[in-house]
């Protein structure tokens, strides 16, 4: 398993090249000069203008932009944005918002997408899997900003449920709605997983040798049809989770928590190329390392699976 | 999940009234709603076993053996399957009706059941000693260590080298033959009174058929238990069998002591299953298959089901159902000429 481990390391290697390599020159074709946008419409006078490019090698061709970048990085380095501030730092009081708004939602999906997909899967063709059919048919169908407002409305103003924005309260009340509002379209897929694949595992054959065995129906369902059916569910949420941590751009905005989302959102329109890249880069790596313990918790799940 | 420690229910009796047979299955019907439809799986089947006995249960796919099987174990899906009719009793004691949680104590414990393929009738996921530990932990309470103890002392006892090593493996693990192996420990684990083997070496090669229908033999020798082999496999049958019930869409076609079956068959149906199966003692002799294929239960023909295909089919078999004649002690078939066919064997 440990070489199995290294060779998904070294694997990772290539895409983290790819990956950054492509952020980097988007963001370095991004229309307008970065030094320029500094000032605004005001004219800056040539020789600030070259010393400030030649200070974030603006001047070099882009490949060895890229280079220098990588060679930073490699010192755990991230660079600093157009005013001198280290990109290390704009980020890191934001990861932790961002992780705890991430962690909210996904626990939302995985308690509450499996608990409903399993009713689903058990009453199949009846009304609680019509409900969690078409529940979650509209929760698919509903963009993130309307459910996000809505709820917003709803529970944080009218009702004063839950706080209707903002990070005063701390984790995890204040991360509650937002995480529920960014963790409604994953609980749908999930609860559509699951439901399938359990109603689809109640007929497998070793389910009946469970109730052959004389077992009650909790330990024939909850152990021996369920275990098999969250080996796809897994997958999702592993796959979820990554997204989740970078993708709150609107849910972040919406209620206003300082993310990373709303970092990138923000430097993208300053054109804060290094910060862009910085927070992709750890997104990146933060994905490649959720995914490969999806898929070492695959062998745990399913031990037909070697890694080999 | 870990749920109770405790045994499900208080094991039923062990020495219930004797009335002379172990399992009794008296006009047992089936039926599943397909479409809206009621479709008739089993209709009408009886047999009885006795303590150490063999009783085989023979038929085509579709023919409802497997079916009637899960209805006496208590495991078929309920809906769409509904018994309709019928009583199953074991040492005396009525099994239909019973509550379910009553039903489950007898599941594994008094009356068990193989299945045909045992790489998917395994749980993928769960290693063998869980599996079959399993057994012990719910019917009896017993703890961890206890239970695998008996687990690798049952393995051994159904020949699976180094059990304790294996106790970890998962079914993928094994081979075909072992895999079956595990699945009749799992069964015998709690020395059940009744096992009803459902096709358990079909899936298997024949050297390793033999093996297993051995192994089986030995295991119901020492525990005196009654076994029901559920199989379309005329070969399987002949050494093992001591009475067969033939079964043709659902009903009982013919029944007798094995002997009896081979040598002086009743009804057309078993007469044409012999004549289709190569025999060492007939050899160069053509074989004749039976014409057609078997009806489907949801279009059942008027009177007897087997008229269609039948080589001796009259006017009366369209209009009437054949009911069961005794034609000799214990032999009775479902045909309208069955001392006929009887005869002329």
């Amino acid at each position: 398993m440990w070489r199995y481990v290294l060779r998904r390391l070294l694997q990772a290697i290539p895409v983290f090249i790819g990956t950054t390599l492509l952020i980097y020159l988007l963001v370095f074709a991004l229309p307008g000069d970065p030094i320029q946008a500094l000032a605004g419409d005001k004219p800056v006078p040539e020789n600030v203008l070259n010393t400030l490019r030649d200070r974030y090698n603006l001047n070099d061709p882009v490949l060895v932009q890229y280079a220098k970048y990588m060679f930073g990085l490699f010192q755990g380095d991230l660079g600093e944005n157009y005013t001198g501030q280290k990109v290390s730092e704009m980020l890191s009081g934001r990861w932790v918002v961002t992780a705890q708004l991430a962690l909210t939602a996904w626990t939302f999906e995985l308690v509450v997408g499996i608990a409903l997909g399993a009713w689903a899967g058990l009453r199949r063709g009846r009304l609680a899997d019509t409900l969690v059919l078409g529940g979650t048919t509209l929760l698919i169908a509903v963009p993130v900003f309307v459910l996000g407002y809505t709820a917003q409305i709803v529970f944080g103003l009218n009702w004063k449920i839950f706080p209707s924005a903002g990070t005063d309260q701390g984790w995890p009340v204040s991360y509650l709605l937002p995480g529920m509002v960014l963790g409604s379209l994953g609980l749908s897929y999930v609860a559509r997983l699951t439901r399938t694949s359990l109603a689809e595992n109640l007929r497998a054959d070793y389910v009946r040798t469970a109730r052959a065995k004389g077992l009650g129906r909790t330990r024939v369902v909850g152990r021996h049809a369920l275990r098999n059916s969250l080996i796809p569910v897994v997958t999702y949420l592993g796959v979820d989770f990554g997204s989740l941590m970078g993708g709150a751009i609107v849910t972040e905005g919406i209620f206003n928590l300082p993310g990373v989302g709303q970092q990138v959102f923000q430097s993208i329109q300053l054109k804060e190329g290094p910060v862009v890249v910085g927070a992709v880069t750890l997104l990146v790596l933060i994905f490649l390392l959720v995914n490969l313990i999806v898929d070492l918790l695959y062998g745990w799940l399913d031990p037909r699976i070697r890694y080999e | 999940m870990e749920l109770t420690k405790e045994p499900d229910a208080v094991p039923p009796p062990r020495d219930a009234p004797e009335d002379g047979h172990l399992l009794e299955v008296d006009d047992l019907h089936v039926e599943f709603r397909v479409r809206g439809r009621d479709v008739q799986a089993v209709n009408g089947l009886s047999y009885t076993l006795a303590e150490g006995e063999t009783v085989a249960i023979l038929g085509e796919s579709g023919s409802g053996k497997s079916v009637a099987a899960q209805a006496v174990m208590g495991i078929l899906d309920t809906p769409p399957a509904r018994v309709t009719q019928g009583s199953v009793r074991l040492r005396g004691e009525e099994l239909l009706g019973l509550p379910e949680r009553r039903r489950r104590a007898f599941r594994g414990d008094r009356i068990s059941m193989i299945f045909q393929d045992a790489l998917s009738a395994l749980n993928p996921v769960f290693t063998v000693g869980d599996q079959i530990t399993e057994m012990y932990r719910v019917h009896r309470g017993l703890r961890r260590k206890p239970a695998r103890d008996k687990a690798v002392e049952l393995m051994e006892r159904v020949r699976i080298p180094s059990a304790r090593q294996r106790l970890g493996d998962y079914p993928h693990q094994f081979s075909g033959g072992m895999r079956q192996r595990i699945m009749i420990a799992m069964a015998l684990a709690l020395e059940p009174d009744v096992l009803i083997a459902d096709e358990p070496t079909t899936a298997l090669d024949v050297t390793v058929q033999a093996q297993i229908m051995r192994l089986l033999a030995e295991l119901q020798d020492e525990l005196r238990m009654g076994l029901v082999l559920i199989t379309h496999d005329l070969g399987v049958v002949a050494g093992v069998a001591d009475r067969i019930v033939v079964m043709y869409a659902g009903s009982v076609a013919e029944q007798a002591p094995a002997r009896e079956l081979y040598a002086r068959p009743a009804h057309p149906y078993t007469a044409g299953l012999l004549a289709s199966v190569p025999r060492l003692d007939q050899r160069g002799g053509p074989l004749v298959p039976i014409k057609g294929a078997p009806p489907d239960p949801a279009a059942l023909p008027p009177g007897c089901p087997f008229r269609p295909r039948c080589p001796r089919a009259e006017a009366v078999c369209a209009a009437e159902r054949p009911p069961l004649v005794t034609v000799g002690p214990g032999h009775a078939a479902a045909c309208h000429f069955a001392e006929e066919v009887h005869g002329a064997c």
